[in-house]
């Protein structure tokens, strides 16, 4: 019936032996590690027996606590993959001078930078993000999971598969070669007809469906779960930001949702959204997509100003400053995010009226943002400082961040715009507030929670280190892009002509070494940490001393159901004011905890998603249909489980908490 | 004076924790009204997809050369009717009758398989004149938008088959109620959306 060629298309679809890159060294040798890398760990997992344990621990796991540690981890890993890719880009755009082409071909060039742009936002920033709000939010307003425990579960591993989908590319095919956001026609079909653009359209709708999710979940949590007497005006204020971050996401991935729907029909079904004939309008796409990427970077960056609001009043053992004012500005912050979008592209020719509207709504955000600047150095006035390390992340962010919130300001200014549009002073801009905001709000929370998840601190010694190298690192790596920016010098190169350019190129590149060696530091101080745990450990449960929220009233790490009764809530500092008051911990009268069971469903669910992903990118039909029903029957299937739910024994409680008194005893004794 | 009494007591002995179990409000039917809005985003999305190209022809059919507002007539009353049934499932429900339930049910979902062939019918019968997505911008922009509102409509057939089975199974208990419940919102949801289809595509097509 097929003659052979037709049968291999119809069984691989697109997919075949020349899809694999074998003419690309580094990306062999990159998978040659990976393979050996993989091998080692499955081995390992295999002899010491941890599949059971994984399985039934974790990855079946609906323990807000637990998904919130796998999305940190997995965002952790996919930094190391992001950063090679930054890595690569400096040594490239630092040798390639005079002739020389650099290291790297430029398709392959263009490749790393849109997959270093993907995966830094939403595999690296995003999962940090959502990791620190699942682990948190739920201990900070006193209730045992979030509200809807195995949609947690999915949410993590649909993140996960998209997460994959993208390392698959890496191997299996290429990336798409055209910037982070793909804008068309440049994505469209006729110029980008390989797998590129697929990989990027289905590696982000599979993550999204688990990052809208998950921003239902945690905006109902927050709303309805709250400990008794914890008003609005009592949330703690990484809380309020999880609410906005959680409530920007539901209204604005939907829109991403949309717009890469659109775009996959026109490269799919041939449709005319985004082409350039028959009545195709590209700069749709780009208006569509900033209304959702603009909210997105407030999206990264509110959970950050939490975590430094949290961190700040911890170390400065006072009371936050303004804290009313902080929650307003955050809600007007969410607001105003919404009407910028069009900023990032004042060159569009919509008009001086349109442009100056959106020029000066940005810059208006900057009047909350400093309000929040102010309040954060008002805490710190008169305060008590202590520079443990996340606190050195905060000042750190202080310095850093109000130069990148002045560039944006200048940016803000259209016709300033239309000279350093999508000039390397852009760059500059965006990752002074990515790094000096989210990525040092994000290694402060991770140091300053690390001792509630796992009973010990990290090691202070190679923290230091690590911020250290960042900051400095940061600045020898951004400046110089500031300087060539305003010199002209456009993004997205991967070779230069003129010579006296390459000096700034050199100095970024030793910028990002410095921040290799940053990341390097802080990896050491998760192992150093882990052979001197006993050290370092933490068995108050409030390891800072000065813990203000109700996360600091459980052990560390928490039990399943984190509070043995539900704390009833008096002050916005619930923890301070119970310390303060002389609360004593109820020792008996246990009863049994209501709480929802693992199961693998999300897992499956997720797993299946990833198999239609890659058929979708491969063209691989009859995969695309078996995945598709398998997820709609494996959907409904679940749906037929109506064993949810168990109870925790009374006993159990009491040995777990016996256990805490005893641990506490020994502490005052 | 009492009240200042209580202040101080409280001050002295405040309650930290509760002794017995917390049971926080389920938080389901506002989940859902939130995954709600936010699909009502996506249709926000399409509707102005349509908006901005909705008359890019490109020297292709326009509405007035395709759209049978009869037919369309017919097809929109299918679904404001199975709202209706809907609503008449849901009174069966508060009053407890299982088989009043599945019967109302079971007309909902054929008044929405109604909705769905004719749907069909209509793009049958507008491909073979010609007017296909790939024909323009406007033709795109229409087919996604009626055809995402289609898909729902067909999800939620399936979902409502799922829940006839469940309902037979273990009966109207709180969690299938619950079920019916976001269903429910599902379904008139859909209705406002088409409402808007209808009004804005179909109607402000024709008057052209």
């Amino acid at each position: 019936m097929f003659s052979n060629p037709d049968l291999l298309h119809f069984i691989f679809g697109r997919l075949s032996l020349d899809s694999l890159p074998f003419h690309e060294p580094i990306l062999v040798v990159t998978f040659a590690a990976v393979v050996l890398g993989g091998i080692a760990v499955l081995g390992g997992i295999t002899y010491f027996r941890l599949w059971g344990y994984l399985w039934n621990e974790w990855i079946t796991s609906i323990d807000h606590k637990k998904i919130g540690i796998m999305y940190i981890i997995l965002a952790l890993v996919m930094l190391l993959r992001g950063f090679s890719d930054a890595l690569m880009m400096r040594a490239q755009q630092a040798m390639a001078f005079g002739g020389s082409e650099g290291f790297l071909p430029p398709d392959h060039y263009d490749q790393i930078f849109t997959a270093h742009g993907v995966i830094m936002i939403f595999f690296v920033a995003m999962p940090l993000v959502t990791g620190l709000m699942n682990f948190v939010v739920p201990l900070q307003i006193g209730a045992r999971d979030v509200a809807f425990p195995f949609l947690n579960n999915f949410s993590f591993w649909m993140t996960t598969s998209g997460a994959v989908l993208i390392m698959v590319s890496l191997f299996v095919g290429e990336f798409a070669k055209t910037g982070w956001l793909a804008y068309p026609p440049l994505s469209d079909i006729v110029y980008s007809p390989g797998v590129g653009v697929d990989y990027y359209i289905w590696a982000l709708q599979i993550a999204g469906v688990g990052t809208l999710l998950s921003g239902v979940n945690l905006v109902v949590t927050i709303v309805k779960m709250r400990a008794p007497g914890m008003s609005m005006m009592k949330m703690p204020v990484f809380t309020w930001t999880a609410l906005c971050t959680n409530v920007l996401i539901v209204a604005a991935f939907p829109v991403l949702t949309a717009v890469l729907v659109l775009l996959g029909l026109d490269r799919y079904a041939d449709t005319n959204f985004f082409t350039n004939d028959l009545g195709g309008n590209a700069m749709m796409y780009i208006n569509l997509i900033w209304i959702w990427g603009h909210p997105e970077v407030y999206i990264l960056i509110l959970p950050a100003f939490g975590v430094f609001s949290e961190v700040v009043s911890t170390f400065s053992r006072k009371r936050l400053f303004g804290y009313s004012s902080m929650v307003y500005a955050t809600v007007v912050i969410t607001i105003l995010s919404y009407i910028v979008w069009l900023h990032h592209f004042f060159t569009m020719g919509s008009g001086a009226s349109v442009n100056a509207f959106f020029g000066i709504a940005t810059m208006i955000i900057s009047i909350p943002t400093g309000a929040k600047i102010f309040n954060w150095m008002f805490t710190m006035y008169k305060g008590r400082i202590s520079f443990d390390v996340p606190m050195l992340w905060t000042i750190g962010f202080m310095l850093t961040f109000v130069i990148g919130g002045m560039t944006g300001v200048m940016l803000a200014v259209p016709p300033a715009d239309f000279v350093l549009h999508n000039s390397l002073f852009l760059i500059a801009h965006f990752h002074n507030v990515i790094i000096g905001g989210v990525v040092f709000g994000m290694f402060a929370g991770i140091v300053y929670w690390f001792p509630k998840a796992f009973g010990f601190k990290l090691d202070p010694f190679w923290g230091k280190m690590s911020f250290w190298l960042w900051l400095v690192g940061f600045y020898f790596a951004f400046m110089p892009l500031y300087v060539l920016g305003l010199m002209g010098i456009t993004r997205r190169m991967s070779q230069f002509d003129d010579p006296s350019l390459q000096i700034w190129f050199v100095i970024a590149a030793f910028g990002a070494l410095l921040i290799a060696g940053g990341i390097g530091s802080f990896i050491l101080s998760i192992v150093v940490a882990v052979i001197k745990r006993d050290k370092l450990r933490d068995e108050t449960g409030d390891p800072w001393g000065d813990g203000r929220t109700l996360e600091w009233s459980t052990s560390s790490p928490p039990p399943a159901y984190n509070f043995a009764f539900t704390p009833v809530v008096h002050d916005l500092d619930a923890w301070a004011d119970m310390k303060k008051r002389g609360y004593v911990r109820p020792t008996e009268g246990f009863l049994d905890i209501h709480m929802p069971k693992n199961t693998g469903a999300g897992f499956i669910l997720a797993a299946l998603s990833l198999v239609l992903g890659f058929a979708l990118v491969w063209h691989i039909w009859w995969l695309v249909i078996a995945s598709f029903i398998a997820l709609v029957v494996g959907a409904i299937a679940h749906t037929f489980n109506y064993d949810r739910d168990y109870h925790i024994p009374a006993s159990e409680v009491v040995e777990t908490e016996d256990e805490r008194t005893a641990l506490l005893a020994k502490q005052q004794a | 004076m009492t009240m200042a009494n209580n202040t101080a007591a409280q001050t002295e002995m405040p309650v930290f924790y509760l002794k017995e179990e917390h049971h926080p409000e389920t938080g389901t039917m506002l989940g859902f009204w939130i995954y709600l809005m936010s699909d009502s985003l996506i249709f926000g999305i399409l509707f102005a997809t349509y908006a901005v190209i909705g008359q890019n022809y490109a020297a292709g059919p326009a509405p007035t050369d395709l759209f049978d507002l009869e037919l369309v007539a017919i097809n929109t009353s299918m679904l404001l009717f199975s709202s209706i049934t809907y609503g008449f499932a849901m009174l069966q429900m508060e009053k407890g009758s299982i088989a009043g339930t599945q019967l109302w049910l079971a007309i909902t979902g054929l008044f929405g398989a109604a909705f769905v062939g004719l749907e069909l019918y209509e793009f049958h019968e507008l491909w073979s004149l010609g007017a296909t997505p790939m024909r323009s911008g406007f033709l795109s922009a229409f087919y996604t938008l009626v055809a995402t509102h289609g898909l729902h409509v067909t999800f939620g057939i399936i979902w409502l088959v799922t829940l006839m089975i469940q309902v037979a199974k273990h009966g109207l208990i709180p969690a299938n109620k619950r079920r019916l419940m976001c269903l429910s919102m599902f379904w008139h949801f859909l209705d406002v959306i088409w409402i808007g289809v209808f009004s804005v595509v179909y109607l402000l097509g024709v008057l052209g």
